[in-house]
């Protein structure tokens, strides 16, 4: 799997030159140019487009109703596109039937066969193979330890449990080597002990299998965890697609900000813009010096704020010494969760207070509501949305 | 609150009185060495029924009975199959409207239906009255039953398992021969069943549609005229109630078993 990432990362470098991008090692196993949809009058994909990377862990995030599905349907077969062109490996799927597909699907409800036997669903695809049955016996054993269930062959499909169930859609998705695996919400009927083991099991599986995987999910946690990148939907459009890290250090709107894990805002004016140096005035933090950088979504238009994640904030304790970027403010909650602590911390001149976090160490004892506190941060903590 | 128990007790008790009492009188008379329908019983005897099977033309009427209920059988239950699995699987302009009016004749009084039809067979094609019109009426009243059985078994379908198959090559045919076909078929099987059971009993539309072949019914009741005739019948009704609780239990057999299969819940269903 190393290798294959490493490959589709050098895709993606060589797509930046046009000379480069005619080479055939350059294509993306999936290109999604302009995809609209319409149920009536219904608009569900609004103008996707993407190019999703071979060997590539991708996940499709948003909120129920944001289209994900719709689009996993779309390069599945099973929904036919308004307009835009759905290429897979480098062919046009238009008028292509989810059989003809290199795709294969792993469904929400995982739509194991309950009149047949654990095997007999794995081997399902098996039908139209021409090999011999010793051997489609033998893939099929192959399959099902693959996914750690040797020896359920001979078991009815319908007596398995949650868990187990999935592994049988798993294994009978992957017999059929399909050069991309869709999975709609895989883990969402699984309690929240079984989702984190199948998430780690399932991109074990991924880079040993090779193959591209795309997720639908609207756990952004699962996502963040899982995806090599995401791309989160809002009302069918995709607002930003990029890898984890970056989605959740330099998200381009609030929006996507505030699905992905917890940000707090604060109020902004831009005071200068100078040649990517950007001097913002925070309220209750004062004057700012926010890099170009910071600022991925560029300047739209919109009233100016500034965000930041609550681990990105240190409270100062006494004895720690100053620094040109801290701000005064008392502490309104305290949370304790074990390994960490949430602060809720009213910062001097700001309404809402804002959400910090810090892990308990030894020798950094839990502060107590209604102190009086000061906060620091680094200069690639604030992100700046305008 | 005991005392009001207990009446409601009696009340259950007196009504499946009621209900069986009458049924469990044919095979006394029946099995009762008398031509009067009387008690005291005068000894056990099973004359009736050897009567019975060497009458030729009470044998015709059985015969045209399962002609008729075998055809209707199959004719209703692959329409509803259609109709069912339309209902369950697609959206379609007035499709309220159009179900609906199917499952009409579960309402229609049958004697309402019985003169409509015969009026209209005359007039179009005169004087045709004989089993295939008894089919057709039969086929009218026994499809909404078996609409009612099969969209339960369709609508306990997972979509996502037409999908999955679709999904792993099969083509639309294949998928609904190899997933859809073996899930359904214990309804199949129940509606099959029902439909036979409902036009093996039926009388008013085989006495208007039938012509000069009676079916089981028609026969009995012509013989009702005759009182050294009915212990025969009651010999012929005993049977007959045997026959309809069999497949009664035989229908539900194969409903639980499909529920089972699917890993469903038993929600309903006739016994």
């Amino acid at each position: 799997m190393t290798t294959a990432k490493s490959t589709a990362a050098q895709n993606t470098a060589a797509q930046s030159t046009p000379a480069e991008s005619q080479t055939a090692a350059a294509k993306p196993m999936i290109e999604l140019k302009d995809v609209h949809k319409y149920y009536g009058d219904y608009h569900a994909l609004r103008g996707i487009s993407a190019d999703i990377r071979p060997g590539e862990f991708f996940s499709l995030l948003g909120p129920s109703g944001c289209g994900k599905t719709t689009l996993l349907r779309t390069i599945a077969g099973f929904e036919d596109i308004t307009s835009g062109v759905v290429m897979i490996d480098d062919k046009h799927m238009e008028d292509v039937p989810p059989n003809l597909r290199p795709t294969n699907m792993v469904f929400q409800s995982y739509a194991i066969f309950p009149h047949l036997t654990v095997e007999q669903n794995v081997a399902f695809g098996l039908r139209r193979d021409p090999r011999s049955s010793q051997d489609k016996q033998k893939a099929v054993e192959e399959a099902l330890s693959m996914v750690g269930l040797k020896g359920y062959g001979k078991r009815a499909a319908h007596a398995l449990s949650g868990g187990q169930r999935q592994r049988v859609a798993l294994a009978r998705a992957l017999i059929l080597k399909p050069k991309v695996l869709l999975l709609d919400e895989p883990l969402s009927a699984l309690d929240k002990k079984m989702r984190e083991n199948m998430q780690v099991e399932l991109i074990k599986l991924q880079r040993q299998v090779g193959i591209t995987f795309i997720l639908v999910t609207h756990d952004q946690e699962e996502a963040l965890v899982m995806s090599d990148r995401i791309a989160v939907m809002f009302e069918g459009e995709i607002a930003q697609l990029d890898d984890p890290e970056t989605l959740y250090r330099l998200p381009k709107s609030r929006r996507v900000a505030d699905f992905i894990g917890h940000m707090n805002f604060l109020p902004a004016k831009v005071v200068s813009d100078v040649k990517g140096q950007i001097d913002v005035e925070v309220q209750g933090l004062g004057r700012c010096h926010i890099d170009a950088r910071q600022a991925p979504g560029g300047d739209t238009g919109a009233e100016a704020s500034v965000g930041f994640r609550p681990e990105t904030l240190t409270i100062l304790y006494d004895g720690q010494s100053a620094t040109d970027r801290e701000a005064a403010g008392s502490i309104e909650e305290v949370v304790y969760y074990g390994d960490m602590t949430y602060y809720d911390v009213k910062l001097d001149g700001v309404d809402e207070p804002v959400r910090i976090s810090m892990r308990n160490v030894p020798g950094r004892p839990v502060l107590d509501r209604g102190a009086r506190t000061r906060v620091a941060w680094s200069p690639t903590a604030l992100v700046l949305f305008r | 609150m005991k005392s009001n128990g207990n009446g409601l007790r009696l009340y259950a008790i007196l009504y499946l009185a009621f209900l069986y009492a009458p049924i469990i009188l044919l095979p006394l008379f029946a099995f009762n060495d008398g031509t009067i329908i009387a008690f005291p019983l005068k000894g056990f005897s099973t004359k009736w029924f050897e009567a019975m099977a060497e009458d030729g033309v009470l044998k015709g009427a059985v015969i045209n009975s399962l002609i008729v209920g075998s055809c209707t059988a199959i004719l209703s239950t692959t329409l509803a199959l259609l109709a069912a699995r339309a209902s369950t699987r697609f959206e379609f302009k007035g499709k309220g409207g159009i179900m609906g009016l199917i499952m009409m004749p579960l309402i229609l009084p049958e004697i309402v239906m019985a003169m409509a039809i015969l009026v209209v067979i005359l007039q179009v094609f005169g004087d045709v009255l004989g089993l295939p019109t008894i089919i057709l009426g039969h086929t009218l009243i026994c499809t909404p039953f078996a609409i009612a059985i099969l969209s339960a078994a369709f609508q306990s379908l997972d979509k996502s398992l037409e999908e999955a198959a679709y999904d792993l090559g099969e083509n639309k045919w294949s998928t609904f021969r190899l997933i859809i076909l073996p899930l359904v078929l214990p309804g199949i099987i129940s509606a099959l069943l029902i439909s036979f059971t409902i036009s093996m009993d039926e009388f008013i539309l085989a006495n208007f549609l039938g012509g000069t072949e009676p079916t089981l019914p028609v026969y009995i009741y012509s013989q009702l005229r005759f009182p050294k005739a009915i212990p025969v019948i009651m010999a012929v009704a005993t049977c007959l109630v045997a026959v309809s609780i069999s497949l009664l239990i035989i229908a539900e057999y194969f409903r639980r078993r499909g529920v089972a299969k699917t890993g469903g819940k038993d929600s309903g269903g006739f016994l």
